[in-house]
């Protein structure tokens, strides 16, 4: 498919106490804009080597590039609702999708082949492969009379061996809200999640006791809408409506830090190479109003993760930023958008030179 | 006023429609009070307490004839006829006691109406009532009884209160950083900061959740800040803290006003009358600030109020009472219709005990500085008689000065700062009436027989957007042409070679603005772009005429120049959704810093009081600028050096802290290498730990890599 290209700038934020240079050069860092989806994104992936990107959007088919040209290598087609999330296995030889036509699905990555699929009664919200891809967890949504619930499913090496049974099931205390996120915790002994009660919570993912809940103090006070771990399931980061994203340790739930920004927190990643974090967000889609098109900040900002000071920002999207994802070398990332453009930024040399 | 709107926004995000809930319905559990300690209350179940004794509609009637048995029922049917005229007397609610010796009664009686004011009434209207010459009623209502009993026999002389010496109310003058003071709210929030602009942020000074009910409001020389409640209002000031000093009673409070030289306090109230053709009801009190004394009160609805507001608003056009210039608070004057009250504050009455009679009249100005009136009447019996500009001297009521005007339509009067001149920009028709044009008089005051000048701009028929004069200057700028980029033009009173002249300066095309403001020291001025162009923000300079910087507040609704012309605020406030907040500006347009409040309702500088210096002394501080700049640009960097010292600080020990964390998770990371490697099946890469490499190094790797990739894929 052909490219789009877009002029674009890494400018400095407004903050005047900051000294950071400012990167604005059309030549450099031009975003790649990807439209192949015709609904707003949910979702992005990277695999483990970082050459591929899965990305998933409400328009029901989940859809693979290459993470370094943004050339289409082709979708998976056969759900029949939203996407909501996938992961991908560690050999990248395995997808799974969660989609609001309530099924989780197991798909062939290189043939695009549908392996099996997991059936719930209420839409699935997010999927995590465990490490060695053996298990995977996936939410569910409150749904007529169901509440949110935590499925712990076993994955079959061999696709014909596959069961549908659940290991486990965990239900949350606060039923009527929804799970937006759960992941494995170190060595899969536990599993996190966070939702729409803006409480983070640790389940032993063995007996299915709960381990840990966020103190509300410190916690957030709006819904948590995303959830990053680090490579070495050390610490996470959790975004939320309320304006900030916040830093864990995945062990202890131990609040690190906190990120203010000025817009409800649709979407967070974590550089693996660097240390920055990017939140991404923006006035709620429904409250986007006829007014200039700067008053939404649909901005992926940056932030130093250590200082908690913002860097800059990304510019570009007309919509809410949905999902945010960093390729696992660290040197390029992509977002994605309440306006069905996935962009594709690969970071240049003045980025990498920022000091602060 | 504020609040409101927001409430309404909630509701209708909530789907609830206010208007159908009745708020009285409600009920709180008992003793909760949802964590929000309201200190108001506790002023309102005070001010309760000391009416609330229960024998409120009780009276006392002393000094009756004492009466034997037989005419007991005579006198009693005597005492009832005078009273039941004034109010209903409870059943059994009438009691004459009687000695048990003599068997004659005791002279006096209690009797009880239904309601307190019935009781009230009656205590006005009898007290003093003579039954017959030797009997003269002494009414007196029984809560006051055990009062009165108390007096004792022998006077004492009031015994003298300690000397406790007041507090400075003017401490936050002395302030070592010679910082100003603001004051804003957001959320339920009152917050006072200093502007500490070496910081580059706002430093705390005193913080209250749910100070007021609706805004806050500085007295014009910043001693007190007023709040509004619902029994009355309150101001509050000190020399450290914001304490509370004096509480004027007037019950659902909406407006307040100072005079200028803060010794009264005007409260507004209105009430929405029930039948809606019925003009609101409006109560105005003028407070004595210091000793919280009623002086007056005005009572009336709310058309003898209204009028020379701007056409066909609700309400009053506040301030209803206009206060003369100068500090001394002498005179105030209200408009009504063909009538323009001035009172005088040592009797709060009537100067020469009536008003000013003027047909037609339709705005009032007083002078900033003088007790001049400057009064506008419009043309009348369709042009024949022309419309009227003119200045009355108080309280004298000479016309000092007129000018007629014809073909007007409209017309508005500016006052500069020191009272040397008046400009009033009149708005004609053209010879079709179809259209109007602008046209501006100016009257300069202090010159012998008020000369007035007819100034009209190059282009006759461009629509004037905005008009200022400098503070304390001779300059004036007016913003003119037709959107979206209108010129701002620059005039002067004053020139070295032609002193009697108007004469203009410079003028500059198509700007982004609609707003004018001027440094209160004059110089310098914003031609602001708000509401429709986005809070665009020109500084420029009127000595020089050039532009020192550009800048834009994105939305911005409001411009603040602190009192002495060092900082400008620009604030977005809760009319937006999105970044509520303020921005502190130099004057020359250099962002010193930013903060960010949800719900931003309202943000105030603390005025100061004028300054002792004369003119002269000021003149040669400025000449010696250079000799004291230098001790404060030392005082600058000493600052600046021990921020950026705390600041690399607090870095250190953030990264030091990360360090630590780093470690324990690579130390884990490690100890669980072996059981990870079981999960994967005896997988043994684990690649993504080298995330944790020195970083120098790898930035120089990097840089060369990347370039390539772009290139690579351009």
């Amino acid at each position: 498919m052909p490219l789009r290209v877009c002029s674009f700038s890494f400018s400095r934020p407004s903050s005047p106490s900051s000294t950071v240079i400012s990167i604005d050069s059309d030549t450099k860092m031009r975003p790649i804009l990807m439209k192949g989806h015709e609904r707003p994104l949910t979702f992005l992936r990277y695999n483990r080597d970082g050459d591929l990107l899965f990305s998933c959007a409400k328009d029901h088919t989940p859809t693979l590039w290459y993470a370094d040209n943004g050339e289409r290598l082709g979708t998976y087609r056969g759900h029949n609702g939203a996407v909501w999330c996938c992961d991908v296995s560690r050999d990248s030889s395995r997808l799974i999708t969660g989609s609001a036509d309530q099924t989780a699905k197991l798909w062939d990555v290189q043939s695009g082949q549908e392996l099996f699929t997991f059936k719930f009664g209420s839409p699935t919200r997010s999927v995590d492969f465990a490490v060695g891809d053996h298990l995977a967890v996936i939410t569910t949504d409150p749904f007529m009379e169901r509440t949110s619930a935590i499925h712990v499913k076993r994955i079959a090496e061999d696709p014909q061996d596959q069961v549908a049974d659940s290991v486990l099931v965990l239900q949350s205390p606060e039923g009527r809200k929804r799970i937006n996120r759960a992941v494995w915790g170190p060595l899969n002994q536990t599993i996190v999640s966070g939702g729409e009660d803006a409480v983070i919570r640790i389940w032993d993912s063995e007996t299915g006791k709960l381990l840990k809940e966020s103190d509300g103090e410190v916690g957030h006070k709006k819904p948590i809408t995303s959830l990053c771990k680090a490579a070495d399931d050390s610490h996470f980061i959790t975004g939320s409506l309320d304006k900030t994203a916040k830093l864990w340790d995945m062990r202890t739930l131990t609040l690190i830090k906190t990120y203010s920004t000025v817009v409800p927190v649709n979407a967070v990643t974590m550089s693996p190479l660097l240390n920055h974090v990017v939140l991404g967000g923006g006035q709620d889609a429904s409250a986007v109003t006829t007014t200039d098109h700067r008053a939404g900040k649909f901005e992926a900002k940056f932030y130093d993760k250590i200082l908690q000071e913002e860097i800059g920002g990304v510019k570009g999207h007309f919509g809410p930023i949905n999902a945010l994802a960093f390729n696992p070398d660290g040197r390029s990332f992509s977002s994605g958008g309440e306006d069905g453009y996935v962009r594709l930024h690969h970071l240049d040399s003045d980025y990498f030179n920022i000091k602060i | 006023m504020v609040a409101a709107v927001d409430i309404d926004g909630r509701a209708a995000q909530l789907g609830i429609n206010w208007s159908e809930i009745n708020l009285d319905s409600i009920q709180l559990p008992p003793g909760d009070d949802f964590g929000i300690a309201s200190d108001d209350e506790a002023v309102y179940h005070e001010d309760q307490s000391e009416f609330d004794t229960g024998f409120g509609n009780i009276i006392v009637v002393d000094h009756l004839p004492v009466v034997t048995r037989e005419k007991y029922e005579k006198l009693e049917g005597v005492v009832k006829k005078i009273y039941n005229q004034l109010g209903v007397i409870r059943e059994n609610g009438l009691w004459m006691p009687v000695d048990p010796d003599t068997k004659k009664t005791l002279g006096y009686c209690l009797i009880e109406f239904n309601t307190a004011q019935e009781a009230q009434n009656a205590k006005e209207k009898t007290h003093g009532y003579k039954l017959d010459k030797s009997h003269i009623f002494d009414v007196n209502k029984f809560d006051d009884f055990d009062r009165l009993m108390n007096v004792k026999e022998e006077w004492e002389p009031p015994q003298a209160r300690p000397y406790v010496p007041a507090e400075n109310y003017q401490k936050w003058l002395t302030d070592e950083k010679a910082r100003d003071q603001l004051v804003i709210r957001h959320g339920a929030d009152t917050e006072v900061y200093w502007n500490d602009p070496r910081q580059k942020m706002p430093v705390p000074v005193h913080k209250r959740p749910y100070w007021t009910e609706s805004y806050v409001q500085w007295s014009p020389l910043g001693t007190y800040l007023v709040t509004l409640h619902k029994q009355g209002a309150a101001v509050w000031g000190g020399a450290d803290t914001f304490t509370r000093l004096m509480r004027y009673q007037h019950s659902m409070v909406k407006l307040v006003d100072f005079s200028p030289g803060e010794k009264y306090l005007v409260t507004y109230h209105s009430q929405e009358p029930s039948n809606p053709r019925d003009a609101s009801k409006v109560e105005i009190k003028v407070f004595d600030v210091r000793t919280g004394r009623m002086m007056r009160d005005f009572k009336g609805s709310a058309d003898e109020f209204s009028i020379g507001g701007p056409g066909g608003v609700a309400g009053a056009s506040w301030p209803v009472f206009r206060w003369a210039g100068g500090n001394d608070d002498k005179y105030f004057a209200k408009l009504s219709k063909n009538t323009i009250s001035v009172y005088e504050t040592e009797t709060f009455s009537l100067i020469d005990k009536k008003s000013i009679k003027v047909d037609n009249v339709v705005d009032i100005c007083w002078s900033p500085t003088d007790s001049i009136l400057s009064l506008f009447v419009p043309e009348q019996g369709g042009g024949n008689q022309p419309a009227k500009a003119a200045l009355i001297q108080i309280p004298s009521k000479v016309e000092l000065r007129q000018k007629n005007l014809f073909s007007v339509s409209d017309c508005k009067m500016y006052w500069q700062s020191s009272g040397e001149y008046l400009a009033v920009k009149v708005d004609r028709y053209t010879k079709t009436k179809k259209s109007t044009y602008s046209g501006f008089e100016l009257f300069r005051i202090k010159e012998r027989d008020i000369p007035i000048e007819v100034l009209e701009l190059d282009n006759k028929n461009d629509k004037i957007i905005a008009f200022a004069w400098e503070p304390k200057g001779h300059r004036f700028a007016v913003i003119h042409g037709d959107q979206p980029r209108p010129d701002v033009s620059f005039y002067t009173m004053k020139t070295a070679q032609n002193t009697g002249r108007v004469s203009k300066l410079a003028t500059l095309k198509a700007k982004q603005a609609n707003a004018l403001f001027w440094s209160p020291t004059g110089k310098y001025i914003i031609l602001a772009g708000l509401k429709g162009f986005n809070g665009q923000l020109e500084f420029f300079n009127v000595d020089e005429l050039e532009t020192m910087a550009t800048a834009e507040h994105f939305m911005a609704t409001e411009i603040l120049w602190d009192p002495t012309g060092r900082y400008v605020a620009t604030a977005v406030t809760s009319v937006h959704e999105m970044d509520n907040g303020f921005t502190i500006w130099s004057f020359n347009g250099n962002l010193l810093y930013r903060t960010l409040k949800d719900h931003f309702f309202q943000l105030a500088w603390r005025p100061r009081p004028p300054s002792f210096l004369t003119a002269e002394k000021e003149e040669e501080i400025a000449k010696n600028l250079k000799k004291y700049s230098k001790k404060y640009e030392a005082e600058d960097q000493d600052v600046s050096l021990l921020l950026s010292e705390q600041d690399r600080e607090k870095r250190k020990a953030l990264k030091e802290e990360w360090e630590k964390w780093v470690m324990q998770w690579k130390s884990l990371h490690e100890e669980e290498k072996l059981a990870r490697q079981n999960l994967r099946d005896g997988e043994v890469s684990d690649v993504e730990e080298d995330e944790y490499e020195a970083k120098e190094v790898e930035f120089e790797d990097v840089i060369d890599v990347t370039e390539e990739i772009v290139q690579e894929s351009m």
